[in-house]
């Protein structure tokens, strides 16, 4: 009984480190963890490993996360539960402060492509930035530079705002006055609480529905006093409806949907900032659109989505590659919308070569560069939406 | 004849291999674990890698029936659950006029009866007619339907049960074997996979796409089984769209086979690359030297 005790408590310790690391482990897991390895009932750590994966892992994502996780806590478990108790000092009731070189060890251990001289030379390499560098600049957004007026605005306005986009029809049928289709269920129920003499027609049309939306946003250099106020307005729509994925680029690709899904706009906001790596860096549109072309397009870009771009098409690649990636993207969805700040500007010309290559690709070529333009957008895109409309003409 | 369930890794290991699925460790642990603990497995996969094939091998070697539901836009529960009869329900409300019968409540007894209800899929497997055969329900590509039948499902998976308003509630009296497949071309909900044993179907390595050849393309000679094996695992390493899947390895070493080769030649390759291949980028990368070259690094590496 001793050692199942011990198995227990191990596995509890081992989940609770999984959940440290972001993965969504329920005490129902860990429940059936228990219970699975008993069946399972094996010595080899081959099997053990294979078993616990099966019943704490569900995306294929987390794998790497959790070998090291498996690899580092079914070794020495005591050098786990001190980082532990480091890490999660809530549980722990009035814990002393994490020491900074033990918290760092667990910090090594699950995420160990992050150097501490990384982690201390963030505060300067944020202060050195250069707009539009050919570097990639490594640092984190801190939003307590924005002033409170600033973010008090945003929030208010950003909250506010929703995003119409036209609803399309959906196979699934629901009850409508003027439907095609006779509802046969619906029709012999009202038949019967009339006695079945009569029966009334109860009628069913295709339901309608929004379709997915998939945010792409440019948060490089230039696009900097733009992408924080529209990360807010990705904020408020991310949680006014589902379907919502949302990507921010730079020199690399991150999804950032699931930290904007929290509901408390600021702790969003850091957990965006904490996840994008290459804020305010250069850009590489193409490379950025090839990897949300291969890696991530079949998987949200089903059922219908329409992508909004948000990008200044100022590209450090010269839009090489681009035109391609932008075909794919286009072919791939139900519209393509592109959103730029620089459009607010009377004299735009497509004349940058990210541009050019962009531009024969979109459905919808509209400014964003303040917050009446979101509004202003919200109502355009609440219009009938068709391939390659006028708006975007005038700009060719 | 219904098989027990297998009662170790091993078993089911052995139970599969029996089937001519040529399954990894990984893959066993998770299947044995589902069966036992009469969970639904999850499998995840890029197309062509065999997930749709373990619910058979499994129905196959526990001797149960295979109950598939194929998702769709729009799915929803009168092709999937349970259908009310309405042609037979409607006669018999006139049959019931016909003779005179008055009471409401006698009359919607009768159309309510399960004698009017035609099952579907989920309902059937839910039925079962005895301990140890219960049958194995296979839903195929989970991905492709929308998030309301996705709902629905939760109550069929956790509680083996099906409620129908108007008569009460469908129970399992022995959980079926599920098996979902779901090619990723949405994020399934995590309370779905909360629900289920998860398992990421991979491409498999050398030695064990290998296997797979020997017994699914038992016609191609041994030497250019190993050459297509290479070559196709090569392939892998490539920046394509789509990589090729075990299926399409099969298929291209029974086109071989057709064509009545019996080793690699860059020509050949190119002709039949539309097989591994299905996107024009991807076949544009590969065709020509770059082709010649895997051939020659394929033979290089079956020789070793």
């Amino acid at each position: 009984m001793e050692t199942a005790g011990k198995l227990a408590e191990n596995v509890m310790h081992f989940a609770r480190l999984l959940r440290a690391a972001g993965l969504r482990v329920g005490p129902d897991r860990v429940i059936d963890c228990v219970k699975a390895l008993e069946i399972a009932g094996s010595q080899h750590r081959e099997d053990w490993y294979w078993t616990m994966s099966a019943v704490l892992l569900s995306k294929q994502e987390h794998r790497p996360i959790f070998d090291q996780a498996f690899n580092v806590f079914w070794r020495d478990p005591k050098l786990t539960e001190k980082m532990m108790s480091l890490l999660l000092p809530k549980a722990h009731g009035r814990a002393a402060k994490p020491e900074q070189q033990q918290s760092q060890r667990l910090t090594d251990a699950l995420y160990s492509q992050k150097k501490p001289e990384e982690l201390q030379a963030e505060k300067k390499e944020f202060e050195a930035r250069l707009t539009f560098s050919s570097r990639e600049v490594l640092s984190r957004m801190d939003f307590d530079t924005m002033s409170a007026a600033e973010l008090t605005q945003a929030k208010q306005m950003l909250s506010q705002l929703r995003l119409p986009l036209p609803v399309i029809k959906t196979r699934r049928f629901q009850v409508h006055p003027a439907g095609i289709r006779i509802d046969l269920r619906k029709t012999l129920k009202e038949s019967l609480r009339e006695g079945g003499d009569v029966i009334p027609l109860v009628r069913a049309a295709p339901a309608e529905l929004h379709p997915p939306l998939v945010v792409l946003c440019d948060i490089s250099g230039s696009m900097n006093p733009y992408s924080r106020m529209f990360l807010h307005f990705l904020h408020a729509i991310t949680n006014d409806r589902d379907r919502v994925t949302v990507f921010v680029f730079g020199t690399r690709l991150t999804n950032i949907t699931r930290a904007l899904r929290h509901r408390d706009v600021d702790v969003a906001m850091a957990k965006v900032a904490e996840a994008i790596q290459d804020w305010s860096g250069g850009t590489r549109i193409g490379h950025s659109l090839r990897e949300f072309n291969w890696r991530w397009s079949r998987r949200v870009l089903g059922q219908n989505a329409c992508v909004l771009l948000v990008s200044d098409g100022l590209d450090r690649e010269a839009g090489e590659g681009l035109g391609e990636e932008m075909e794919r993207l286009a072919k791939s969805c139900r519209y393509l919308v592109w959103l730029n700040p620089l459009l607010r500007y009377d004299k735009f010309e497509a004349r940058p070569a990210g541009v050019r290559a962009m531009l024969p690709h979109v459905d919808l070529f509209l400014p964003v560069h303040n917050l009446k333009s979101l509004v202003d957008l919200a109502r355009t895109l609440n219009g009938p939406l068709t391939r390659n409309s006028q708006e975007k003409r005038a700009w060719r | 004849m219904p098989q027990p369930l297998p009662k170790s890794i091993d078993q089911t290991q052995a139970l599969l291999a029996a089937g001519e699925y040529v399954a990894d460790r990984s893959l066993a642990t998770s299947l044995f674990l589902a069966l036992a603990m009469r969970r639904p497995l999850f499998l995840e996969g890029e197309a062509g890698v065999g997930k749709t094939e373990i619910a058979k091998v499994i129905a196959d070697g526990l001797g149960r029936e295979l109950i598939r539901l194929q998702c769709y836009e729009g799915l929803d529960i009168g092709q999937a659950a349970y259908e009310w009869n309405y042609p037979r329900q409607m006669i018999e409300i006139r049959l019931a006029e016909a003779a005179g019968e008055k009471s409401k409540e006698r009359l919607a007894a009768d159309i309510y009866s399960e004698k009017f209800l035609v099952k579907r899929a989920l309902a059937r497997a839910l039925e079962g007619s005895g301990q140890g055969t219960a049958p194995v329900l296979l839903i195929d590509e989970l991905d492709r339907t929308d998030e309301p039948f996705e709902a629905y499902l939760l109550e069929v998976l956790s509680d083996w049960q099906i409620t129908i308003p108007e008569i009460g509630t469908l129970r399992a009296a022995e959980p079926p074997v599920v098996v979902i497949t779901s090619n990723r071309t949405r994020e399934i909900h995590d309370a779905v996979k909360r629900r289920c044993f998860y398992h990421w179907v991979d491409y498999p390595d050398a030695r064990r796409e290998l296997e797979i050849l020997t017994r699914k393309a038992p016609g191609a000679a041994a030497s250019l089984s190993r050459e297509v094996v290479a070559f196709v695992q090569q392939l892998r390493k490539s920046d394509l769209f789509k990589l090729p899947g075990v299926a399409e390895t099969i298929d291209w070493a029974n086109c071989l086979v057709a064509l009545d080769r019996v080793t690699l030649d860059p020509e050949t390759v190119n002709n039949t690359l539309g097989v591994l291949l299905k996107y024009r980028d991807d076949l544009e990368r590969i065709a020509g030297d770059e082709a010649a070259r895997l051939v020659t690094e394929a033979k290089a590496a079956a020789a070793a």
